[in-house]
Parts: structure tokens; C-alpha cells; sequence
């Protein structure tokens, strides 16, 4: 061992021994319940057998992602509603919390404030099977949508049954849902930026519009860095619970992502292997994914999720 | 002219509309959710369905899903799996972020990258069943709980309050004489007990609405918490029939029933939020931002 002054590791073990048992309990129930699973995924390369177990499971090599790679109509089916909705989600659902901080931050009374962000921020804590069914109460056959058509003899829509409508239902669900809650971000961003700033810039004539682009976005440049970054890692997650509750209604054919995918083909019908070497692929993107928007950020002088 | 000056007339009315129109947004399907379940069955067929005014009130299909049945056991489950989940999560995310507060510390490094990993890469579906599987809790409330027992995001949110609490105050304790656990229990945690229920509520806020574990693990459906009789009965729109409720008499409008379960799925996040969400920031704030 090198020469090293301190104490030694005994020492340091018995210092620091509350912290470790501290600890332990926590770092447990992470490996049981993330590392082995992340193992378990060596079934990806088997033809796994429940009565078998994964171990005894033969080996296959990658017979399994054979579909993948080959364009299995189902899967690429699979891939492209998965691309379509996080498309979706970026270019509608990103922009709109911004601009709701925005609007609140300009809010001259801190009272009228506080109750509008209470409000908004509520649905984010609400269920996604409670988000759905109140979806249906509002816009399903017989709900407040076309009551109201039927009652002024209008055509009404089935906006929770039809395929083609679901892709703009559920973009409006996330809405509606969490636009509030992810405003909360935004809003302590601008409230760090300085307002000498502000003012400067107003010394120097620029009105409020001016002030907006030069002065609030930069400021708000690094946490919008940041979170599209994080968008991009769940690019391949889009919405699992909120999609499967509704699934029935539409099909698959319109309403299949990834995740569906491996739960429908996996843990239902049973191909246990092809759904595992899905997921794993779908985590490897991600994290690919991630990595490189970092460096990109980087490249670009943002901080993005971790430092160098 | 000067940029701090009032904003004009017109900018205010646009704001106001706008702002007014997203709070209605949310706040119209609730009142409409609540007078629907409290509607009789003449309102509820007057309206064709949904009520968002009821002309008179009645809590009958409250008092049918409420006098035991279906509903009164998934709430029961529910109110089980989310107190004491948020009681072990809490203990557990507390311990380990503290044990993480110190550099320095040994083992502190490896116990850091243990924790940051899962961040990057989740394990999937299929694996995450297969072990809960092999683990033998199929079926058992603890699969609700186990595996989302320690939320990585917490932890690391708990672990920045701490390791911002002012250093001198735990020195001078050690110096004292006191301990580790000594001055967790007296100094630490009672500093940081707005973060602390922010987390709390976090935590029984995931229980509470925990929907696609238990799809996964409980296949008997004796067992299923209240998420899981809200899709079959609200979602999937199945009746409830009477024995499935627990009261014999005459059954109330199935609109009604499904409202009012609906609404008793909302109201225990409605109680707590209040108390809990002007820490929001301040306890969202800390994980997120300064990272």
C-alpha cells in the first residue's frame, strides 16, 4: 500500500460506521431492484423459459433482435408511433410551460400568482387512470364536449375512440397534466436572473419585447438546454401508463410505442426474450442519446446534466 | 419611455383571459366530477351523462361504495400501501442520503456511483417482473412497495439539503461529543423538515397513484388498490353491480358511483397538497437546479 497519512481504513471504518449502516439499507434495495434486474436482461440473448428459469434458458445468441433489425412490420409500427409522439411532445408540449412562465413571471401581484401556479400545478399529482377518465368525462360520447353539441344539434366527435385523433389526445392529456407542474423550473430561473440587467438594458432603450429576447431567454438558455437533454434520453419512453389505459379504445396500430410493445409481446403473450432484447435496445438509445446531447452541450460552452 | 413602466391596458386583459382560461381548464372537470357524483339519477339522464350542475344533492353513491365491497377494500389497500410505503421510503431515502453527506467518508465513492447509475439506465419491464417474480412477491402488497421503495431523484435532492446545511452547527456537535445518529436525529432532520414533506408527499403520491405495478405483480384481483377499480370501473366503464357494493337497497346512477370514486381517488392528494405545496419549490428546487 502506498504510504498514506490518516487514518487507516479499519479506522475509517469504524469512524464512519453510522454512515455506512446508514446507508446500507438503501444501496440494497437498489442493487436487488436495479442492478440484478439490469442482468436479468441477459434473457434478451436467450430462449427464456419461466420453468427453466434464466439461468438453465438456452442460449440463442442474437436470434432475438433479429426482428428488430430486420423490420418486423409490428415493431417498426412500434418505433415510429414511439418517434411521432416524442416529436409531438417536443415541438407542442415544450414550448407551452415557457411561455406559461413567462406570462406568470410578469404577474405584478405575487398573490394572484401564488393561487394560479396552486392551480395549475395540481394535475401533476393526480393519477394517470384519474387524468384519463376525467378526459372521458369531458370529451367521451356521452360527456360535456358533446352533450353540449347534442343539445345545440351539432355533429358530435368521439374524440376518445377514434385512431386518428389519439396521437392529439394524449399530446393534450400531457398538457393538461403537467404543462403547470414543469413551469416551476422555468419560473426560478427568471427569478435568478438580475434585474440591473433589466434595467440596463432599459437605459439603453430597449422595450419590453427586446428585453425578452436579449435579456429572459439567455437567462433561461441552460435550464432549457438542460431539460430538452433529458427529453432526449426518454426520447424512446413516451407515456406508457397513460397509453395503455387507453389502448382498447383505438387499436394498436395507432397507439403501440415501445413500451406497450414489450409489455403486450412480453409479459402477456409471452415472447419473453424479444420483448427483454427490445428494452434493451430501447435503454442503450437512451443512454446513447443522452451522452451525446451532453457532449453537444458541452461543445456548445452549456453545462448540461453533468460536468466534464 | 421606460421599459418598467405599467404594462398597457390591453397586455393586462389578454393576461388575465389567458391565465383565467387555463385555471378553468382545470378546474371545470373537477366541479363537474363532484356534482356528478352527488347527482340524482333524474339529473343524471336530464344531462345525458355527465352533470356540472346538479339541481339536487344526494351522497347515495357514496354510501354504496363506502359500506364495504369492491370500492371500501381498494381504498383500504390503498391507504395501506401508501402509508406504510411512504414511511419506509422516507426512512430509507433519509438514511442514505445522510450516509452520502460527507465527503470523505469511507465507502462514500462507491455508494455515490451505485446511486447515480439507475439515473442513466433503467433495467426494463420484463427484468424488473422477472426478479419481483423470482423474489416470490407476486401477489404480495410488498411488490407495490420493494421496488420503488428508495427513488434515486429523492435522494439525490435530500443529499444536496443536507450537505448545504451550515457545517458549523455539526462540528461544533461532534466536538461536543455527539454522534453520527445523535446528530442526525437532533440536528439534521429537524433543519430539514419542509424538504422533508415535500418528499414525503412525493412518495405517497406515487403510491397512491400506483397503477402499472400493481397491473404487473397482483393478479388476484381481491387485492387490487383503488387505481386498479378506477380503470376497470371508470375507465373501462364496467358496472358495479350490487354484489359488488356493499349496500343491498336500490342501486344509485352508475354515473354517480363512478364519479364519486373518482373524486374519492382525488380528495387525499387535495388534503395533503395544501399543506405541503408552498415547499415546492424549495424542495424541488435544490435537486434540480444546483444539482
Amino acid at each position: 500500500m502506498t504510504a498514506r497519512t490518516g487514518p487507516s481504513r479499519r479506522q475509517r471504518f469504524s469512524r464512519d460506521r453510522f454512515l455506512v449502516l446508514a446507508a446500507l439499507p438503501g444501496i440494497t434495495l437498489l442493487i436487488v431492484f436495479h442492478y440484478v434486474p439490469l442482468l436479468g436482461n441477459v434473457i434478451a440473448f436467450k430462449d427464456y423459459q419461466p420453468y427453466l428459469g434464466i439461468l438453465e434458458s438456452p442460449w440463442v445468441g442474437l436470434a432475438n433482435f433479429e426482428g428488430i433489425f430486420t423490420g418486423d412490420p409490428v415493431f417498426l409500427n412500434a418505433l415510429t408511433n414511439t418517434l411521432v409522439i416524442t416529436l409531438l411532445q417536443v415541438i407542442v408540449v415544450f414550448p407551452v410551460p415557457i411561455a406559461l412562465a413567462l406570462l406568470l413571471d410578469s404577474l405584478v401581484s405575487e398573490r394572484l400568482k401564488r393561487v394560479v401556479q396552486s392551480v395549475l400545478y395540481l394535475p401533476h399529482f393526480l393519477s394517470w387512470v384519474i387524468v384519463v377518465a376525467i378526459f372521458q368525462q369531458m370529451l367521451g360520447d356521452s360527456g360535456l364536449l358533446n352533450g353540449f353539441l347534442r343539445e345545440h344539434d351539432l355533429a358530435t366527435v368521439n374524440v376518445i375512440g377514434s385512431p386518428e385523433l389519439f396521437k392529439a389526445l394524449i399530446t393534450s392529456q400531457v398538457l393538461w397534466k403537467d404543462a403547470g407542474w414543469a413551469t416551476i423550473l422555468f419560473l426560478a430561473a427568471l427569478s435568478r436572473i438580475d434585474t440591473t440587467l433589466y434595467e440596463a438594458s432599459a437605459v439603453d432603450g430597449a422595450g419590453r419585447w427586446r428585453q425578452l429576447w436579449h435579456v429572459t431567454l439567455p437567462g433561461l438558455r441552460g435550464i432549457i438546454v438542460l431539460l430538452l437533454i433529458l427529453r432526449l434520453g426518454d426520447a424512446l419512453t413516451v407515456g406508457f401508463e397513460q397509453i395503455i389505459l387507453q389502448q382498447a379504445a383505438v387499436g394498436a396500430e395507432a397507439s403501440e410505442v415501445l413500451d406497450t410493445y414489450v409489455y403486450n409481446n412480453g409479459i402477456l403473450a409471452g415472447s419473453w426474450g424479444v420483448s427483454a432484447a427490445v428494452g434493451l435496445v430501447k435503454g442503450l438509445i437512451g443512454v446513447t442519446l443522452v451522452l451525446g446531447a451532453n457532449k453537444l452541450a458541452h461543445r456548445f460552452g452549456e453545462q448540461g446534466v453533468y460536468q466534464r | 419611455m421606460s421599459a418598467l413602466e405599467e404594462p398597457s391596458a390591453l397586455a393586462k386583459a389578454v393576461k388575465a383571459v389567458v391565465l383565467t382560461a387555463c385555471c378553468a381548464v382545470v378546474v371545470v372537470p373537477f366541479l363537474g366530477i363532484v356534482a356528478t357524483s352527488l347527482a340524482s339519477r333524474e339529473d343524471v339522464t336530464n344531462a345525458g351523462g355527465f352533470v356540472l350542475i346538479p339541481r339536487s344533492i344526494n351522497f347515495d353513491a357514496y354510501q354504496a361504495i363506502l359500506s364495504g365491497g369492491v370500492v371500501t377494500r381498494a381504498v383500504l389497500v390503498s391507504l395501506f400501501v401508501t402509508v406504510a410505503g411512504t414511511l419506509l421510503s422516507l426512512t430509507a431515502t433519509t438514511l442514505l442520503a445522510y450516509g452520502l453527506s460527507r465527503r470523505g467518508t469511507v465507502l462514500h465513492r462507491p455508494f455515490l456511483l451505485v446511486v447515480l447509475m439507475p439515473l442513466l439506465f433503467t433495467p426494463g419491464i420484463i427484468p424488473s417482473y422477472l426478479i419481483v417474480k423470482s423474489l416470490g412477491l407476486l401477489d404480495s402488497y410488498w411488490s407495490l412497495i420493494l421496488p420503488v421503495l428508495v427513488n434515486v431523484f429523492n435522494v439525490i435532492v435530500l443529499r444536496a439539503f443536507f450537505m448545504e446545511l451550515p457545517g458549523e452547527i455539526i462540528d461544533s456537535a461532534r466536538v461536543d461529543g455527539a454522534g453520527d445518529g445523535l446528530i442526525l436525529w437532533r440536528i439534521v432532520l429537524p433543519m430539514s423538515k419542509a424538504v422533508l414533506a415535500v418528499i414525503a408527499l412525493f412518495y405517497a403520491v406515487a403510491y397512491w397513484n400506483s397503477f402499472f405495478s400493481a397491473l404487473l405483480y397482483l393478479n388476484d384481483t381481491a387485492k387490487w388498490p383503488l387505481q386498479l377499480v378506477l380503470r376497470t370501473y371508470v375507465v373501462n366503464q364496467s358496472q358495479l353491480g350490487v354484489d359488488q357494493l356493499g349496500s343491498g337497497a336500490e342501486l344509485p346512477p352508475a354515473e354517480a358511483v363512478q364519479m364519486a370514486i373518482l373524486v374519492l381517488s382525488i380528495v387525499p392528494v387535495l388534503l395533503v397538497y395544501p399543506f405541503v405545496q408552498r415547499h415546492f419549490t424549495k424542495g424541488v428546487l435544490i435537486g434540480a437546479v444546483k444539482g
